[in-house]
């Protein structure tokens, strides 16, 4: 395979000239980054020995060779919003196609999350959820002027639509194609 | 337990949650004494963070007492108070070696680019945050540290991320004696950046908001000059006109995803999330700085892409630096800086809310009410 013959790994120390000008006080990364040469930590790559049981599903990253000693459990995958979510981790990070779904899930998860409420009985607050109460405190006017404006554009469109539809109704005129047989 | 918990875009609610267990001999259970909002936290309020799940409690700041232990903890013990820094962080991979805690290979199965971060969605981790009154906080050997006896609690819980990320902006910056810094962003993070770039020997220090408010408290506390990008105009030109048309010699984005000012990048970036959020000040960063110069950024921004003039940071030869700060690694000078009294966290704090009202913080927080700077939330068990 040619593309692999290219990609064989070549020890760095047997190019010549290799590191003769490296100048470790021009380091970019310091002081973000304590400087440690490869053989002052043999043992540099290590991780804790235990590891946190995978009692419940988590999703890895496929850039990731295993799953991290430890994670988080909270809210699982699960219903339409945990499927898409699944199909997004196959793909690396650098594709889109790994972060515009999860955007999806995330906004199917609401929905998925206000059904579930209303099936057990509970109706959203979302004037307390939204924090409404710091906006009729401290920022009456423009907030009364906020939701006027939304409420009528929305009205707007209610009866724009509603009319259109009357519209095309009163427009259209049945013709009896079948009367000239 | 109570805790914050999302409900989708623009909606969190305070509810009763289970208890969180030890899942790993390395964990400790923490009884939350001061939890704050983060200016971080509203892009996930937004709903800009990918993978932020309904029912997720938020929080990366927070202070508490220990009141479990799991079998391996030998660092800390029940009872006592500590800092606990925003990242998850092992102590023992290949990048918290370096103290690079912000970097953990070891906290984050879903993301091999970021480090575990407490209640920062599952692209960071899925852990549960501190706006409750108990979380669950791994590796207790490595991450808390004990606060000093004569430490206040409020000074305490701005040592978890804000103090530590302003500093880390500065320290990004890589100031020289004599520097003229300016910072985009007079948020709790750009004000404490503008006040620590004078800890690293800066010559003059500016600051860029659109907030008349934040301006005011920046030009106090952080002794700094304070523009409002509104008014001055176009603040690249107004930056390169006061600079005899250098530019500034370091530039600090701490304004991140969330960023006004381009028309563009506001629709591109957080209306239609075509972008890892708005990135207005980076834009403004790259073009404000002088040739050669330095961009720190400790702005936040989403995993995917960003419209930036990367042609005209290599041809002005820039480096730009960023990362999540190593709180950890900052954290005795800086206790030592609270201590000696070169830093005043506190000042910061202008509001105080019971957890039971975060859903009028964060309301308060985002759109900037009641000239609010730094909210500070207290659990229920918090005064127990």
């Amino acid at each position: 395979m040619k593309d692999n013959a290219i990609n064989t790994p070549i020890d760095p120390k047997t190019i010549k000239g290799w590191g003769i000008d490296a100048d470790p006080k021009n380091d970019p990364t310091y002081p973000m980054r304590k400087r440690m040469n490869a053989d002052e930590d043999p043992d540099s790559k290590s991780r804790p020995d235990n590891l946190q049981p995978v009692d419940e599903e988590v999703l890895k990253s496929v850039e990731r060779k295993n799953v991290s000693a430890v994670f988080g459990t909270p809210e699982p995958p699960r219903g339409l919003s945990g499927m898409i979510r699944r199909q997004a981790y196959k793909y690396p990070e650098n594709q889109y196609k790994r972060w515009l779904p999860l955007v999806l899930a995330d906004r199917v998860d609401v929905v998925e999350n206000i059904v579930t409420d209303l099936a057990h009985g509970k109706l959203p607050n979302i004037w307390a959820e939204k924090g409404y109460d710091m906006e009729w405190k401290y920022n009456r006017t423009a907030f009364v002027t906020k939701m006027a404006t939304i409420g009528a554009v929305t009205a707007g469109l209610v009866v724009w639509l509603s009319s259109g539809k009357k519209n095309k109704k009163s427009k259209y005129v049945k013709k009896d194609y079948l009367s000239r047989f | 337990m109570l805790a914050m918990e999302y409900r989708g875009p623009k909606r969190v609610r305070a509810v009763q949650k289970p208890m969180p267990e030890i899942k790993h001999p390395q964990d400790a259970i923490v009884r939350v004494l001061r939890a704050c909002i983060c200016g971080s936290d509203l892009h996930l309020y937004n709903g800009n963070i990918p993978d932020t799940r309904v029912g997720s409690t938020f929080g990366h700041e927070f202070v508490g007492e220990i009141v479990e232990v799991g079998t391996e903890v030998t660092k800390v013990k029940v009872g006592d108070r500590v800092i606990v820094p925003f990242n998850v962080s092992c102590g023992e991979c290949h990048f918290c070696k370096q103290e690079m805690y912000g970097n953990c290979q070891e906290s984050n199965t879903e993301s091999g680019a970021i480090g575990g971060i407490y209640g920062y969605s599952h692209t960071a981790g899925g852990f549960n945050g501190g706006q409750a009154e108990y979380a669950r906080v791994p590796y207790a050997n490595v991450g808390p540290v004990i606060i000093p006896a004569d430490m206040d609690l409020d000074d305490a819980v701005m040592l978890t991320d804000v103090i530590p990320t302003g500093y880390q902006g500065a320290e990004m910056a890589g100031i020289q004696e004599g520097d003229t810094v300016v910072v985009f962003g007079a948020g709790p993070i750009g004000i404490t950046a503008a006040r620590c770039a004078w800890l690293f020997g800066a010559g003059r220090v500016i600051i860029i908001d659109k907030q008349e408010y934040r301006l005011d408290f920046a030009r106090n506390y952080a002794y700094c000059e304070a523009y409002n990008f509104e008014e001055i105009g176009d603040p690249v030109m107004f930056i390169k006109k006061i600079t005899d048309f250098m530019g500034a010699d370091c530039v600090i984005d701490a304004v991140g995803a969330e960023a006004e000012g381009n028309t563009l990048q506001t629709i591109t970036g957080r209306k239609l999330l075509l972008q890892a959020g708005s990135a207005t000040a980076l834009h403004w960063a790259i073009n404000a700085v002088k040739k050669g110069g330095v961009v720190s950024i400790v702005g936040v921004y989403g995993p995917t892409d960003n419209l930036i003039p990367i042609g005209n940071a290599m041809n002005k030869g820039l480096t730009i630096r960023g990362n999540q700060t190593s709180v950890k690694r900052l954290l005795p000078r800086l206790i030592k800086h609270v201590q000696d009294g070169v830093l005043d966290p506190k000042g910061l704090i202008t509001h105080r809310l019971p957890l039971e009202e975060v859903a009028d913080g964060y309301r308060m927080f985002s759109n900037k009410l009641d000239n609010c700077i730094k909210t500070v939330l207290m659990p229920p068990t918090a005064n127990q």
